[in-house]
């Protein structure tokens, strides 16, 4: 059995500041949600904080706090899930090498690295046990929650640290809105829902969660199966991966008290999270997140963050709802997402 | 007892080589592929050898057997070449019913391209179709469409010991049963971009790479692309494949040291080696040879031999650096160097370490000097260390096989 | 020499983001690095950037940064004697 011991999170919201479930919520009206950001002094020694880009900062301070929270000394794994890396830095050498080849700074490079935010939170806990980096897109954070469960059942690890993070940029924001991303205007994120325009609401996020095998004081709720799947054509094929999940979980969509979906405005997609809800799920409580964080490809760990919550304070936020069904209980949560129905995923969480 | 995993299939395109063929025919004549770059427009062209693969995309489109289309990377064309080598080698069109995963590393991922149109792509809507490119998943799904791969697919990156830990999450999960085969490596395509973040931490050599040599002065890039087809024995019963090596032990530590920098005592290197030796049930004196990371910059060498050093004491098996032949292909090197890792135990030799001359000072050791033939090579392990220190090492052990070629116990 | 002196604090300190140090905090002849200020290699090779960048010197071999960035002092003496 694997347990949420911990969590950090970093994000549009004040997740950083407080460890209330969304008692106060940012609304934004923005081309994209950024994070709030804590004080790093608390995390990170500034002298080695000088070299550090944003979303490093982002991935020790909230490594830090998710660990400090767990009551955990020492993670017997490290695994980061990121899409883009510090796309920040990758912009900086792009715009140089563009321009001239032979004064680039060693430091964009170092940080541009998708391993080294894996590798610098390493540094800062001193850790030298497994550490690895998953970077593909949607794929990124669920390939890092197998790789820690597997580690886990092997036997070689306890507790592994594992994250979701990924930044957005104004650059990087303008180029991929030229293939549909996004929405093409600033909108408001707290009425993402009415917008009914092609695009979603971009974001950004650094979530990292203490998984262990035993529970502690502070544990959240049991993460029981996460699993990703590529190229599945049509809601049929969706439904069947989902009644496969749950099934070899010893659950059926009637089990599920919440389904978490990863809608997120974009109106060329959404539909696909209305199908499966429609089908497998129309008597369940249905809940979204992304209006809080925005979309990036980790925004999962956002989800799976406000699941596990849930689960511990038993209490499900409106600001949630997706529809007007309220769970009778609060113990099996199914977090479903999906990028242009290519890459889909799912993370089941129970409560203890 | 856990499964024994093995590796079944095998497909490479480098410098040296585009296929297992010619790869093993270069090594074999001793013949580098270094030399200057001529497929990327850069400043520092005439500055460093390099790896390059002597193809242009062209060409690569027809090695992978596919129409020229809009949004491919050289990344993905070196990846797509090496993948179907290897796909069709394992027979992994066969048993469908058959859980198949591709894991697959890259680190600077389609940046080939994206370099050149990161004007574009701020600026106007011409380049849009390489925009996806950008990332480092894009190479993984092009191979995934292209072989039809849906059960799992993923993509790491570790820096230069990507495709190592690619190998190592591919036999976990056929281990733990998540899969009965498994599609695993890295491809690399030298691009502007980290020809210049390596010349930035000033660690690229004039010269060709001498690695564990005194003298050594840094790295040659170099590109490529290499998967190894992995299954369980259980899966081998079923598809008849015939193994071609045992992936026996692996072992991933982390430095904990510096952002690019290796340890003094190469600690990381130490754990993952022995890590590695520990799972595999061998003495590390039953190690016949250590193709090393040996990057040829100061740094490595030395940390990586000292860790060698302590981890072996006095019984240090044979030990050489292949990145003088293939360049160092950063994410791909952990698979390269997995295949001529098997190679050595298939064809009995040991491959030379060359360019060197002599022996680092505050070293015991050299590396082979000579290609070695008719040698017992029993078990070979393979060491990919990427910045950060993140340390990846795998064991593979020779396969004996009966007249029927089955498995023996 | 002074002015230069005076300039190399500014440039560092901006090189390698040294944010909470005024240039007064830098003594022009205690160590960068080690016990010093606390620069690391990656330090150096930033400075090797700011003299080709900022002063049109280049400096091929990383290790002979070890005594041309031992202090400000000894870079502004090494830019004075180098600098084209």
């Amino acid at each position: 059995m694997f347990f949420i011991n911990g969590i950090g999170l970093i994000s549009p919201q004040k997740t950083s500041e407080t460890k209330e479930f969304l008692k106060e919520v940012i609304e934004y009206h923005a081309d994209y949600l950024t994070c709030i950001e804590p004080v790093y002094r608390t995390y990170i020694d500034p002298i080695a904080a000088r070299r550090m880009s944003r979303l490093i900062k982002m991935g020790i301070a909230s490594a830090r706090m998710s660990v400090a929270e767990a009551g955990l000394e020492m993670p017997d794994a490290i695994i980061t899930g990121t899409g883009l890396g510090s796309v920040e830095d990758t912009e900086k050498i792009l715009a140089e090498i563009t321009k001239e080849e032979h004064f680039l700074n060693p430091t964009p490079f170092i940080q541009s690295t998708y391993n080294t935010i894996s590798s610098q939170i390493a540094i800062n806990l001193k850790c030298l046990n497994y550490n690895t980096t998953y970077v593909h897109r949607t794929f990124s954070f669920e390939s890092g929650l197998i790789d820690g469960m597997l580690q886990i059942e092997e036997g070689t690890a306890s507790d592994v640290l594992i994250g979701a993070i990924d930044q957005m940029t104004l650059n990087h924001l303008k180029i991929t809105r030229r293939i549909g991303l996004w929405k093409m205007q600033p909108v408001n994120n707290l009425q993402l829902m009415d917008e009914d325009s092609p695009g979603a609401l971009a974001g950004e996020g650094s979530a990292f969660f203490v998984i262990g095998a035993k529970p502690v004081p502070s544990t959240y709720c049991r993460l029981t199966d996460a699993g990703v799947w590529i190229n599945l054509n049509g809601s049929l094929k969706i439904n069947k991966a989902v009644e496969e999940f749950l099934g070899n979980n010893g659950l059926t969509p009637g089990d599920i008290d919440i389904v978490m979906l990863g809608n997120n405005g974009d109106s060329n997609y959404d539909f696909l999270y209305a199908n499966l809800a429609d089908q497998l799920f129309p008597g369940t409580a249905q809940a979204w997140y992304k209006h809080l964080c925005g979309e990036y490809h980790t925004a999962t760990g956002f989800g799976l963050w406000a699941a596990a919550n849930i689960l511990k304070h038993q209490s499900y936020p409106e600001i949630l709802h997706l529809n007007e069904i309220q769970p009778s209980r609060k113990k099996n949560i199914l977090i479903y997402n999906q990028y242009r129905n290519v890459n889909h995923s799912m993370t089941l969480v129970q409560s203890c | 007892m856990p499964q024994r995993i093995f590796i079944t299939g095998y497909g490479i395109i480098s410098c040296i080589g585009r296929n297992i063929g010619e790869i093993y025919s270069a090594m074999h004549e001793g013949r580098s592929g270094l030399g200057r770059l001529n497929r990327i427009d850069s400043a520092l062209r005439n500055e460093f050898p390099v790896g390059e693969v002597p193809f242009t995309n062209e060409q690569l489109f027809s090695l992978a057997g596919i129409e020229h289309r809009e949004g491919y990377s050289r990344n993905a064309l070196l990846g797509l070449i090496a993948a179907k080598e290897a796909f069709k080698h394992g027979g992994l069109d066969r048993h469908p019913g058959m859980k198949t995963g591709l894991i697959s590393a890259t680190t600077v991922g389609g940046m080939d391209q994206c370099e050149y149109f990161y004007e574009d792509f701020l600026n106007n809507d011409s380049k849009n179709a390489y925009i996806d490119s950008y990332d480092c998943a894009d190479s993984t799904e092009k191979i995934a469409k292209e072989l039809g791969i849906t059960d799992f697919v993923t993509t790491i990156s570790t820096a230069c010991s990507s495709a190592a830990n690619a190998i190592m999450l591919g036999a976990r999960m056929i281990r733990a049963g998540k899969l009965h085969r498994a599609l695993t490596g890295g491809c690399e395509s030298l691009t502007r971009f980290h020809l210049n973040g390596f010349n930035a931490l000033k660690i690229l050599d004039k010269e060709p790479c001498k690695p564990f040599d005194q003298h050594r002065a840094g790295i040659n890039l170099g590109e490529g692309a290499a998967y190894l087809v992995l299954e369980s024995e259980e899966s081998i019963l079923k598809t008849g494949n015939v193994p071609l090596g045992e992936l026996a032990g692996w072992g991933n530590s982390c430095e904990a040291y510096h952002q690019t920098a290796s340890s003094p005592d190469g600690i990381g290197a130490y754990l993952a080696m022995k890590k590695a030796i520990e799972m595999s049930g061998l003495m590390p004196e039953n190690i016949d040879y250590i193709n090393a990371h040996g990057t040829g910059t100061d740094n490595n060498d030395l940390s990586e031999g000292r860790a060698i050093e302590k981890l072996f004491g006095d019984k240090i098996p044979k030990v050489s650096s292949t990145k003088p032949f293939t360049g160092h292909t950063t994410s791909a090197a952990g698979s390269t160097e997995a295949i001529l890792s098997i190679l050595c135990l298939q064809h009995q030799v040991i491959w030379p370490n060359l360019n060197f001359r002599e022996q680092i000072s505050e070293l015991s050791f050299s590396p082979v000097e000579k290609m070695i033939t008719n040698i017992p090579v029993n078990a070979v392990m393979s060491n990919s260390f990427g910045f950060g220190g993140n340390d990846t090492s795998l064991i593979f052990k020779k396969v004996i096989l009966n007249i029927n070629n089955k498995l023996t116990n | 020499m002074e002015e230069l002196i005076e300039k190399l604090k500014k440039e560092v300190i901006e090189q390698l983001n040294l944010e909470d140090l005024s240039p007064d905090d830098i003594n022009p002849d205690s160590p960068l690095f080690g016990e010093g200020l606390g620069l690391d290699s990656i330090d150096a090779l930033e400075l090797i950037v700011l003299l080709e960048k900022n002063y049109g010197i280049k400096i091929e071999d990383p290790k002979d940064g070890k005594k041309i960035f031992f202090s400000i002092r000894s870079m502004a003496e090494y830019i004075t004697e180098n600098k084209k």
